[in-house]
């Protein structure tokens, strides 16, 4: 890996379920061409899948004719990744989920994406397009992470 | 594209003499597992089946519908008065179980034996 520039990656992905680990492996093939744990790859792996799965469920409605941006920028100590649809993006973020709410009925058993993303990177935001669509969740993990 | 889920039934015994049902699952946890996961556990008799082991060994990749569902057979199986455990699980998915709260619900073991020894 270059020892200062930023190195882009990009992908695209049809709105179809599954498509996610797509992404998910290549996010976890320039995580690991960057050095990061084994341990912090598997979170990116996840954080990521969640991302494109909302992008492709709830930001493009499984829309086939749309498709989902993922951009992976690789920097010195961190790896950004973009994962962009052509929703309108979050108003609100959804309240964290109460797995006591869940068993007694009085959550919906889903809902959990959001949450898991934001536990499992560093820096995790969501960001409405401007024009109304072409919204974006940008996720980033830091290569020093918890380092030995 | 997501790897379809299989799974299998079978029946073991704890050290303490309990018939045990064990679900096994195979390939992806994901929204299209429905049938693998919930369907198996319902098919289940709930009248004599107490206690069930939840076997991820050969399982990969668990996304957030693939949680919800578990979080279901846990709701059905907690209604049903069944007593449910996991083994099996990653380090990465033992960590998303904890993070997200399973694990007040259903133990989390690393292999059968020390599930089996703990119901």
């Amino acid at each position: 890996m270059s020892e200062r520039k930023t190195t882009n990656v990009e992908v695209r992905l049809p709105s179809r379920m599954g498509f996610e680990k797509v992404a998910m492996s290549t996010a976890a093939s320039v995580a690991k061409l960057m050095g990061f744990r084994d341990d912090r790859v598997e979170d990116l792996k996840t954080a990521v899948a969640e991302a494109c799965i909302n992008a492709i469920e709830h930001g493009n409605r499984l829309n086939e004719k749309l498709s989902v941006g993922v951009i992976l920028s690789a920097g010195v100590d961190s790896l950004e990744v973009k994962v962009i649809d052509d929703g309108k993006g979050m108003k609100t973020q959804p309240a964290k989920p109460d797995i006591d709410r869940k068993m007694h009925g009085e959550e919906d058993p889903r809902g959990m994406g959001m949450f898991l993303i934001q536990a499992l990177v560093d820096e995790a935001e969501w960001v409405a397009g401007s024009d109304g669509k072409s919204s974006y969740v940008r996720l980033v993990i830091r290569l020093d992470k918890d380092a030995d | 594209m997501q790897s379809e889920t299989k799974s299998h039934v079978d029946q073991v015994t704890s050290p303490a003499g309990h018939p045990v049902t064990v679900l096994r699952f195979e390939g992806d946890i994901a929204s299209t597992s429905k049938d693998a996961v919930l369907g198996t556990y319902q098919a289940l008799p709930k009248t004599t089946v107490k206690l069930i082991l939840l076997d991820f060994t050969k399982v990969d990749y668990i996304n957030s519908s693939g949680i919800a569902l578990v979080i279901q057979l846990l709701i059905e199986a907690s209604n049903s008065g069944q007593k449910v455990a996991a083994f099996g699980l990653s380090a990465h998915f033992t960590k998303v179980f904890t993070m997200v709260g399973i694990t007040k619900y259903a133990g989390l073991f690393a292999d059968q034996a020390a599930a089996l020894a703990a119901l």
